[in-house]
């Protein structure tokens, strides 16, 4: 029971933290700009290596530098809807989702030209000791640190949505934008907004991702999936939904390779992906709207 | 008295042949005005079109001197005049109260409580659903909110695209009610309608529109007892 | 001997370049004509390559099989596993917006990658499969081989192409059209869109299928890595894009251009130092990534753009 804790909970919830984080960003694209944001895993990892790189001119904690991933995710997003997304806004939203398979092989490319295809571990990269608690429990303080930051910023953000003029906008944009316009919402702003919150969450994400193990070009990418699972399992145009999301496939994918029968695992470890993606296709043909009435695309 | 709203020679489509050809008709402060017409005769073509939701190709819409023409959705609401479309006129997730405070964002009224006090004393039934999403309300109740929605940045006209489509009888004459009253609050209204003769019998003003062009105008009382009118559109004699 | 050299390296971008092709027909087929968005192109051609390559390799202890069947009868088969994996993945996602029939695509390519690695009792894990033959092989060695199988490739691409031209033209590719540009009128025509739509994605994976094994029969060789994603989605991708989706012929056009302009950036990148060498792939996806969004901005419609044929009627 407290290896279940130890070694399965928590790390699922440092995961599932990771997920939530990033599948709220996709999540809000999805309801404001109506497109699957493809390259969103890889403006994790830009974020990520934009925290590497401070880390290499600051000696301290990285968890400190992580503002600076931010600037870099958000300055990048913002760019490139300028250039890329904006010209296509008036298209059927397919051509915005093919738009952003090339600004994710942008992203990825421009990850290696600058900082080299091979893994990068923050720090010094040694083992840091566990959090001990009771005597029993030992859980890494990374895990802890990145549920606690979640938990933080989804109060935050709900404060945001929910009572400020700004975020308000944002859930009517992603309720009707035909009406939003209507009543003389700025949607510019809405979206500029949009992308602020989802790729400084992104860059956060990431961040947490690579601490835990290490960063490499393909670290977003590979997040992408259950990120997707998360927000469709959370219902397009929820953010709260798609942290929920985010939590169930963290706890999915991680207890699944728990030895719940006898002594082997449930599911072999490296199949961990393919969960995500068996919840999403069952969510797909079973509920595609989500478990909290998102909206379908 | 000068009009409020001015319409000259308007043209607009959705990029294709035009749907409204040369429409003309003022609407005077503190009127109600209602377009009418049969089905496909470019009745809604003309509030989105004052709304700038068209193509224009020419002509002048003269708002308070200013050329509305020439001006974007997002302007219009700043410059005093609101819309409420015909279906899908709420946010479905948000409050009823979330609803309201949307329509406060694009020009802000001066006292915001005062406002809000003003829209909810026009419409008591909200005031125990504040809390609730507005998806969840009735028909009625939702275009109440629609209608709300719009009152809040303190408009000085209000476009009404079918405020009584799919409701009930009852409902309807609420409606229509309520719309009185919000004339006698100052706002001046313009709606389009199928309910034509429920619709004349409130409005000031009633402008015919068949086929994309100007029919007739005329007061209520002249419209209803105008025989052509009533022959082609109204259906059969008068009551 | 320069030139024997350049002949041959001609050859190998020819064959290449024809794999794009076919690839290119597929996809053009589910998204020129069926407006169909799969993003995990890489995906049925890694079926199709390992059915093809299990299917006619001699039986080895190291991976399933082989069977020591013919080229032609892998390929077969390949075509066939491809089109029931489109199948399943159509079944589920056609009637939804084509953002989830994306993700639901790539997904499948990405767990195919995991199953490719992990399983390698079928697929010999990250050592791949040796030893894969290639068609009328066993009479042929050396550059002849090459020149045969440019052959094979691009009378499989001729076929195709008719195939697909055929189905534009016919009442089938009509209805298909009509569904991609306006679904609710063809509804309203009493169209079933699902099951049109069904069939394109299957009709285009298969083809990805026999692609897949294509490649494998010419590398005789293949690994994981033979199905980045990268390298066999995304060109797809933009080779289509910049030779003009709906149109059969732009789908040749594009990949042939695309192709050579990739092969040949990598004559000019050997030149460089060293230390750039390594680095030169990512400049040229950097390079691949802004040319799509030039593309989709500019040149939407290709450099053969879509015609509808002209309708004939018979006397």
């Amino acid at each position: 029971m407290i290896d279940f804790i130890n070694f399965y909970l928590v790390p699922a919830l440092a995961i599932g933290s990771v997920y939530a984080l990033g599948a709220v960003g996709i999540s809000m694209i999805f309801g404001i700009l109506r497109f699957a944001h493809f390259a969103h895993g890889d403006l994790m990892t830009l974020g990520t290596y934009g925290v590497l790189a401070a880390a290499a001119i600051f000696p301290v904690n990285p968890l400190l530098l992580v503002p600076f991933g931010m600037v870099l995710a958000i300055v990048s997003a913002l760019l490139v809807d300028k250039v890329f997304y904006r010209p296509l806004r008036k298209l059927p939203t397919i051509y915005t989702v093919i738009s952003s398979f090339g600004v994710a092989l942008i992203f990825r490319s421009l990850v290696q030209l600058l900082w080299g295809s091979q893994n990068q571990v923050f720090g010094s990269g040694g083992v840091r000791p566990p959090l001990v608690l009771f005597d029993t429990f030992r859980v890494s303080v990374l895990h802890v640190q990145a549920v606690v930051a979640t938990s933080v910023i989804a109060l935050f953000l709900h404060f945001f949505l929910s009572r400020t003029k700004t975020g308000r906008s944002m859930r009517a944009v992603s309720d009707d934008p035909e009406l939003a316009q209507v009543a003389g919402l700025d949607t510019e702003k809405v979206v500029r907004w949009t992308w602020i919150i989802g790729a400084a969450l992104a860059a956060v994400a990431g961040s947490f991702a690579a601490m835990d193990t290490s960063a490499h070009p393909n670290l977003g990418w590979n997040l992408l999936m259950p990120m997707f699972a998360a927000a469709i399992l959370g219902g397009i145009g929820k953010p709260m939904g798609a942290m929920a999301g985010g939590y169930i496939i963290g706890l999915a994918e991680e207890l699944s390779s728990y030895h719940w029968i006898g002594d082997h695992a449930l599911i072999s470890p490296s199949y961990k992906t393919a969960v995500a993606f068996v919840i999403m296709i069952v969510l797909l043909i079973v509920k595609p709207q989500g478990l909290f009435k998102g909206r379908l695309l | 008295m000068s009009a409020l709203l001015s319409v000259r020679g308007l043209t607009a489509g959705y990029g294709g042949p035009p749907i409204i050809e040369d429409i003309a008709f003022d609407v005077q402060p503190h009127e109600i005005a209602v377009i009418l017409g049969p089905n496909g005769a470019g009745k809604s073509t003309v509030l989105k079109t004052i709304f700038a939701l068209t193509s224009i190709a020419s002509g002048t819409i003269d708002f308070d001197g200013t050329d509305l023409a020439r001006c974007k959705t997002s302007a219009l609401v700043t410059l005093g005049v609101s819309a409420v479309p015909q279906s899908s006129n709420v946010f479905p997730n948000l409050t009823v109260d979330e609803n309201l405070d949307i329509g406060t964002y694009a020009a802000p009224p001066a006292d915001k409580v005062a406002t809000h006090e003003k829209v909810l004393h026009l419409f008591p039934d909200l005031r125990a659903k504040l809390k609730q999403p507005a998806g969840e309300l009735s028909g009625g109740q939702r275009q109440m909110v629609a209608i709300g929605r719009a009152l809040m940045c303190e408009p000085k006209l209000m476009l009404l695209d079918e405020p009584t489509a799919g409701l009930s009888p009852a409902y309807l004459e609420r409606i229509f009610d309520l719309l009185l009253d919000i004339r006698k609050t100052g706002v001046t209204i313009l709606m389009v309608e199928q309910n034509a003769r429920q619709a004349l019998q409130i409005a000031d003003q009633g402008h015919v529109l068949v086929n994309g062009r100007n029919f007739a105008s005329g007061t209520g009382k002249e419209l209803l007892a105008d025989e052509n009118v009533r022959r082609s559109f109204l259906g059969g004699a008068a009551t | 001997m320069e030139w024997t050299g350049l002949f041959f390296y001609l050859v190998s971008i020819l064959i290449a370049g024809g794999i794009y092709a076919l690839l290119c027909l597929a996809l053009n087929i589910q998204w020129g004509m069926g407006g169909l968005f799969n993003a995990g192109i890489a995906g049925f051609f890694a079926i199709g390559a390992y059915t093809s390559a299990i299917l006619t390799t001699g039986e080895s202890s190291k991976h399933l099989g082989g069977f020591g069947l013919p080229v032609f009868a892998g390929l077969l088969g390949a075509a066939l596993l491809a089109g029931l994996m489109g199948w399943a993945v159509a079944k589920i996602c056609v009637r939804l917006k084509s953002d989830y029939l994306a993700m639901a695509s790539i997904g499948i390519a990405e767990i195919l990658r995991l199953v490719i690695v992990n399983e390698s009792w079928v697929t010999n894990g990250s050592l791949g499969l040796a030893g894969i033959p290639r068609p009328f092989g066993e009479y042929l060695a050396g550059r002849s081989a090459d020149l045969v199988f440019l052959a094979y490739v691009w009378t499989i691409v001729l076929i195709v192409y008719f195939v697909a031209m055929r189905l534009y033209d016919s009442p089938w590719g009509r209805s298909l059209r009509a569904i991609r540009d306006n679904e609710a009128s063809a509804a309203a025509a009493g169209k079933n869109i699902e099951k049109f739509r069904v069939q394109t994605f299957v009709i285009g994976c298969a083809v990805m299928g026999v692609a897949g094994g294509l490649s494998a029969h010419y590398f005789r060789f293949l690994s994981p890595s033979a199905t980045d994603p990268l390298l066999v989605t995304f060109l797809v991708w933009v080779m289509l894009m910049a030779g003009g989706s709906g149109n059969n012929r732009g789908a040749i056009v594009g990949a042939l251009g695309i192709w050579s302009l990739w092969s040949m950036t990598e004559i000019f990148t050997n030149r460089l130092p060293l230390e750039w060498i390594t680095r030169s792939s990512y400049i040229r996806m950097l390079l691949v990534g802004l040319l799509l969004q030039v593309v989709l901005q500019k040149f939407r419609s290709g450099v053969l753009p879509e015609k509808s044929p002209p309708l004939r009627f018979r006397k």
